[in-house]
């Protein structure tokens, strides 16, 4: 397979336009970044390393799942998202690693804002994403987010995708 | 004496004032009548398995330390320093046979006993004699099949009378595994913004199944195209002691083993193989009981242990009228394979938690009834009727019949309380 040169700064470019696309709610399009074999996963609080049959993940989507998860936030069934929540996801801190090799890894500090009924929510963590090339782009094979809060409290849910 | 059920059998019809959600008064009133005086799950007995194993609990408000003491005893501790107060162990969880304050280094053993302190020559001799300067135990600590409550009043019933007939629901729950179940690690903290009561509703309540979880269910139909035929059907039981529950089939696969076509065939065979174990076991009846239905108990307050499409307990606590905090737990049975413990996993997170398909709509219902409640000065009751008009005894899983339940024996404790106040306003 050949393989484009790839920047850092298409690497950037494609998470901003990931988090871009969480922000207008295109979701499909937001599954559509994943490999068919990509997951998505969402660790224990205080736990990022959890075993998964030992421990309960927030997410561990497979990529079923997390197509599932896209579409069915965009339904006016999918009542804590009706009508939808305005976010403001940022990425700061980004490291690239692997760049010349079969997957870059990036690692990445998140803060995304969450705002409905006039109260607004701070999810704060890391994110880790495993990326290929495919088709002359870059796609997702895993995401993980790993969040830096001592619980789910006041948030009390991730009804988004973070 | 203040009205806050309407229980009318003559009209069928069930009404809860509204004000019970959101006055600060019913709070404390709460707080005094229900949580001081009634057994609060603390947690699972295999979440602290080693001796030295402990957890920090937030309990009835209080803040406790779970240990497994030095003696093999399962305690739970105030976490406060009997010198001057500051919390001893900040740890979430760990392993120690000693817990020292940071403040002035008073140190304990695991089972709460001083042990030593800086400076000793400025006290007494015989200083703890009486023990009154060792961590406080929590006197009463009661396991149910390895559920652990605690109960703040010295004089309550022993657990096993508190619990009643709600024993047979956990035992269903319990005798799915031959040697146990066990409660996994990543027990999820989150929050609510409503009242603590809505979420017992809500817990054990299926008439909001098919409503406010549409889009659940859309899924399950896209996986398995013979889902239409099995419909969510079953009984709702008042139970003793404000306890209820729900007994009902559903369309969702059930680890125990209720196979699904989302699960490959070598699950099939291990699911056929658990079954026929149950009935070897239990016979014919309560192996379906125990493999094919589904049960959401309330144990009155504030525990839920929903025996779904995977296990889970949940706890809450009000913070406010309108704030709880509620933690999550996943339990499954000891011992259970690899492959299994991931579909019973992934089962779970399809509908449960805060980033499953499922509680998050809950949630939101929840917060939206507390929103609304800003017009309970006009908008008075809420109805909780379904079902008494078929008459009691054959209330639907789909009715409200186990709310009834758990309303009634509230509004027992609660007029209990206004009565105590009425009697000392006399004296």
């Amino acid at each position: 397979m050949t393989r484009n040169t790839i920047e850092r700064q298409d690497v950037i470019d494609f998470l901003y336009t990931e988090a871009k696309l969480l922000d207008e709610w295109k979701l499909k399009e937001w599954a559509a970044l994943f490999t068919d074999d990509g997951t998505f996963i969402v660790p224990p609080i205080g736990e990022p390393e959890a075993v998964p049959t030992n421990s309960l993940y927030y997410i561990h989507d497979n990529r079923s799942r997390l197509q599932e998860r896209a579409e069915r936030l965009l339904k006016k069934e999918a009542h804590v998202e009706y009508p939808h929540s305005t976010t403001t996801r940022n990425y700061h801190n980004i490291l690239v690693n692997g760049l010349n090799s079969g997957v870059i890894t990036v690692e990445c500090n998140f803060t995304t804002y969450r705002t409905k009924r006039e109260v607004v929510d701070t999810f704060i963590g890391r994110a880790s994403y495993e990326l290929i090339q495919q088709d002359n782009g870059l796609v997702i094979k895993n995401k993980k987010v790993v969040l830096n809060l001592d619980s789910l409290r006041p948030h009390g849910k991730i009804s988004l995708i973070l | 004496m203040r009205t806050i059920i309407q229980d009318n059998k003559e009209k069928n019809e069930f009404l809860v004032h509204r004000s019970v959600f959101t006055d600060k008064e019913i709070l404390a009133r709460e707080r005094a009548s229900i949580f001081n005086k009634c057994w609060l799950f603390i947690g699972h007995e295999t979440e602290i398995p080693n001796v030295g194993d402990y957890k920090r609990k937030k309990v009835g408000g209080r803040n406790l330390l779970f240990v497994h003491s030095q003696d093999g005893e399962i305690r739970a501790l105030y976490n406060t320093c009997p010198h001057r107060g500051a919390l001893v162990c900040r740890e979430n969880e760990g392993n120690s046979r000693v817990f020292r304050c940071f403040y002035h280094a008073w140190s304990f053993k695991n089972d709460g006993q001083l042990v030593g302190m800086p400076g000793k020559d400025g006290f007494p001799e015989g200083f703890n004699d009486e023990g009154t300067k060792n961590m406080k135990v929590v006197n009463r600590l009661e396991n149910y099949r390895g559920f652990m409550f605690v109960n703040f009043d010295d004089n309550a019933v022993s657990l096993d009378e508190y619990l009643g007939n709600a024993k047979e629901y956990i035992d269903l729950v319990v005798d799915q595994s031959e040697h146990g179940l066990e409660a996994l690690g990543g027990v999820q903290q989150y929050s609510v913004r409503a009242n603590w009561k809505l979420l017992a509703e809500n817990s054990a309540d299926l008439y909001h199944g098919m409503p406010t979880h549409k889009t659940y269910f859309d899924i399950k139909q896209a996986q398995d195209p013979n889902l239409k035929k099995v419909q969510l059907e079953g009984k709702g039981r008042s139970l003793d002691n404000g306890h209820g529950v729900i007994e009902y089939v559903a369309p969702w696969g059930r680890p125990v083993a209720q196979w699904t076509p989302i699960w490959d065939d070598d699950f099939k065979k291990d699911m056929e193989k658990i079954k026929a174990r149950l009935v070897e076991q239990f016979g014919d009846e309560r192996a379906d009981r125990i493999a094919n239905y589904n049960r959401n108990i309330i144990i009155f307050p504030n525990l839920v242990i929903n025996d779904i499409m995977a296990v889970t307990a949940r706890t809450f606590y009000p913070t406010s009228p309108g704030y709880i905090e509620v933690s999550g737990y996943a339990l499954a049975p000891k011992g259970e394979n690899d492959a299994h413990r991931l579909a019973r996993n992934n089962n779970f997170l399809e509908f449960l938690g805060p980033g499953g398909f499922a509680t998050p709509d809950d949630n939101e219902a929840l917060e939206l009834c507390q929103e609304a409640y800003n017009n309970n000065q006009e908008v008075e009751w809420n109805d909780i009727s379904k079902g008494m008009v078929r008459g009691e005894e054959n209330a639907l899983a789909t009715d409200e019949l186990q709310m009834r339940s758990f309303w009634r024996h509230y509004n027992t404790r609660l007029q209990q309380s206004f009565k105590e106040e009425k009697e000392v306003v006399h004296k």
